[in-house]
């Protein structure tokens, strides 16, 4: 059993879990994921691993409550237990030194950029980072990215807090001159900055996070384009050249599941309305 | 001096005993089990066929070298405990092997009453001890003094569960590590219910587990441990069952559309993740009223019988005709009965979706036989301008898969085929690092559960050797 050991709520039903996971503790990196699964009945769904302790023996990762086996988990409680989490699954980043970095992360995102910030300035980079959110509702751990950062930047979509959009990066890549650049956040996010960074040569890495099942290579499911030639995220990637990565493609088969999702969280929904919430609880 | 009469020769009955099926009518509307299995007085009846020959040719078809005659002959005894003992001193799966072998192949096609007749039904015999004695109790055999010798096994599939299974009574100590949440590998994530119910899958673990293996499931060995690390982490030996998951695509115009799976992706989303019982369980499936299989092997069979029973119409697509669909013929008899159509010689070329990216139909193109290739079927060509549409909206690619590639991409020199992704083996199942052995379709591609057991038997002796020889 794979006990909670934290709960922290990071924005509006954006939670970051810490779990009792040794193994996988020992020997994550950036860059990797887990995959999670609730209940004997649940899914298994590949989040990426935001933080890990090996003196602990604990894993972190963070979640929005957007179907239902989010917000099922967004139901647990710290001391609840989830059946597997299984990992360290996909390739780490590569960390070394680049010289100066961009490092963007978005929406839930931003959580595991943290991680990509922290192991890029212990590499001997200079950091820029810029955390992106819809608004200023959403950002959370400012703090921790300006302390691990050599500059910071927030934007929001509706410009509620620092920069309206990410066009300012458009300016700031007129005015410095950036060695790499990593994106973590949601497709639109990765696409927009990629197309930015592409006219100045910046190599730039993106984060996929497709539909995923076994994480291992086994289904195919998170097939994903890049340079014209099929790749899996769980085993090729999960991270690819930004310039090379298919993203009309990868959002349309994000999509593919949506009527499903959509009634499998309305069931959900009137389950916890009737009170009845049954939210597969495992106790240690 | 009075003479001897002969005596009268016992007549041979030259048919076998039918295995009693759910009606096809039935059946396609639910998962439960299609063959049900021979009563006791069947099973008596079809054990009084078998002749006991001297020089058995059934045993030596057989990759785990049952003894056959053996354990019929208790049968006909009706001593159905020691029955099921004889078999499991070479066979840890024995309700597995009953069901999915195709004994058609191998051991029964070697039994001297087929020139006559019928062979006799071995895999039904195996299968009646083998649920006669989940029913009443399945014994722990004992097991050699302990070596002290330590062994990892690399996957919990049919050819590390016979490997396991073997070591531990010869009185090693076994880890077994399995990257999925539940045990089992192909025959839980791969053939379905109706072929294999999970529960006696289950239970042929749990026998596994009673030897004494302590298996760690959602453990992915190449993420968590390599194989040098377990190598020096106290294991005297490891063996590598990882088995052929990686799904081929064709890589043809529109394959990324919604609607089109690997076999793989559908298997697993019915069995693994139970999907069709979305959403009781939470990983959903979607499939359409027109289903395509492109492919002609027991996986596409699997995947068309699987849609027929979620209330799809399914036609299965194939390069090749009839005569080299390399599906068995009991497997392509059923699918059959339960209403597949099938298109012979004919192969995808693009396909097309609709406004949300689903896929709406295909281009097909039609093909002819030429002479044998490689493999000795004869080579499917293109009919140039026999291009056709179909209508469709799910397709299920179950052309084949190749080993899964992690532990090869993560362990320094242990020596693979680069083209086919399989690990390189000796006879033995040895592999080019020191004590590091390998089998089942990871060093052979995909093939056959009982060949990957027969392997993992292989190694197993072969590892046996290697840890008491070593000073």
């Amino acid at each position: 059993m794979y006990r909670i050991v934290s709960k922290k709520s990071l924005a509006h039903k954006e939670t970051l879990f810490e779990v009792e996971a040794p193994d996988i503790a020992a020997k994550a990196k950036p860059g990797q994921f887990v995959i999670v699964i609730p209940h004997e009945k649940g899914e298994r769904v590949p989040l990426t691993i935001c933080d890990y302790n090996a003196n602990k023996g604990t894993v972190s990762f963070a979640f929005h409550e957007v179907g239902k086996t989010t917000k099922n988990l967004g139901c647990l409680d710290e001391g609840d237990c989830l059946l597997n989490v299984t990992g360290p699954l996909g390739n780490p980043s590569e960390i070394k030194k680049f010289g100066k970095v961009l490092c963007v992360g978005g929406s839930i995102m931003i959580a595991p950029a943290i991680l990509q910030i922290k192991a890029m300035k212990e590499a001997g980079n200079h950091v820029t980072t810029v955390l992106g959110c819809r608004s200023k509702d959403f950002l959370f751990m400012e703090d921790e990215a300006r302390a691990l950062s050599d500059k910071l930047y927030v934007a929001s979509d509706d410009g509620s807090i620092g920069y309206k959009g990410l066009d300012f990066l458009k300016d700031l890549l007129e005015k410095e001159k950036y060695d790499h650049c990593v994106v973590l956040g949601p497709v639109v996010m990765m696409r927009d900055v990629s197309e930015i960074t592409k006219p100045y040569g910046i190599s730039t890495i993106v984060t996929v996070t497709p539909i995923m099942m076994d994480g291992m290579g086994m289904c195919g499911v998170c097939r994903v384009m890049v340079a014209g030639e099929m790749k899996f995220g769980c085993i090729d990637g999960p991270e690819f050249d930004g310039h090379q990565v298919d993203f009309d493609g990868l959002v349309q088969r994000q999509r593919l599941m949506l009527p499903e999702e959509r009634l499998s969280s309305m069931l959900w929904e009137m389950q916890v309305e009737d009170g009845g919430c049954s939210c597969g609880r495992n106790k240690a | 001096m009075a003479e001897t009469k002969p005596k009268p020769k016992p007549k041979i009955k030259k048919e076998e005993v039918g295995m009693p099926k759910q009606e096809a009518k039935v059946r396609v509307k639910n998962f439960n089990e299609v063959a049900l299995g021979y009563t006791e007085e069947q099973s008596l009846e079809e054990a009084s066929r078998c002749l006991q020959c001297v020089k058995p040719q059934c045993v030596s078809g057989c990759p785990v070298e049952v003894p056959i005659p053996e354990f019929i002959q208790c049968m006909k005894d009706k001593k159905y405990a020691e029955g099921i003992t004889a078999i499991k001193m070479k066979n840890a799966l024995p309700a597995v092997c009953g069901r999915v072998c195709p004994q058609e192949e191998q051991c029964q096609v070697k039994c001297i009453l087929g020139k006559i007749g019928d062979p006799v039904s071995i895999g039904r015999l195996e299968r009646y001890l083998a649920d006669w004695e989940r029913e009443h109790g399945i014994q722990i055999p004992g097991k050699a003094k302990p070596t002290g010798k330590k062994v990892a096994i690399v996957g919990a599939g049919p050819a590390g569960l016979t490997a396991a299974a073997d070591l531990i009574k010869l009185g090693h100590e076994v880890t077994m590590f399995e990257a999925l949440h539940l045990p089992g590998g192909v025959l839980i994530y791969g053939i379905p219910e109706f072929r294999l119910p999970k529960a006696i899958v289950r239970k042929e673990v749990d026998y596994i587990e009673k030897l004494g293996v302590d298996l760690r499931v959602g453990n992915l060995v190449g993420r968590i441990h390599t194989i040098p690390e377990l190598m020096n982490s106290g294991y005297d030996s490891v063996f590598i069952g990882s088995g052929a998951g990686l799904p081929m695509f064709m890589g043809l115009p529109g394959e990324n559309l919604g609607g089109i799976y690997s076999a793989n992706e559908f298997l697993i989303r019915v069995n693994l993740m139970k999907g069709y019982t979305f959403p009781e369980y939470d990983t959903p499936l979607r499939l359409g009223k027109h289903v395509v299989v492109i492919g002609g092997g027991n996986v596409a069979m699997d995947c068309a019988r699987c849609s027929m029973r979620l209330g799809a119409e399914v036609c299965l697509l194939y390069r090749r005709s009839r005569d080299e669909l390399p599906a068995r013929q009991e497997e392509i008899e059923n699918a059959e009965e339960e209403g597949l159509v099938c298109k012979f010689l004919a192969t995808p070329l693009k396909f097309f979706g609709d406004e949300k990216g689903w896929v709406k139909s295909m281009e097909c193109q039609a093909m002819e036989l030429g002479s044998p290739d490689a493999s000795g079927r004869r080579r499917p060509i293109p009919i140039k301008g026999s291009e056709f549409t179909m209508e469709v909206d799910t397709v299920i690619i179950a052309i084949g898969q190749t080993p899964n590639p992690i532990i090869q991409r993560t362990t320094d020199g242990l020596v693979a085929d680069p083209r086919r992704g399989t690990i390189t083996v000796d006879e033995n199942g040895k592999t080019s690092l020191d004590g590091v052995y390998a089998g089942g379709d990871v060093a052979t591609g995909a093939a056959t559960v009982i060949s990957a057991m027969g392997m993992g038997k292989k190694a197993a002796k072969a590892m046996h050797e290697y840890m008491m020889n070593k000073k």
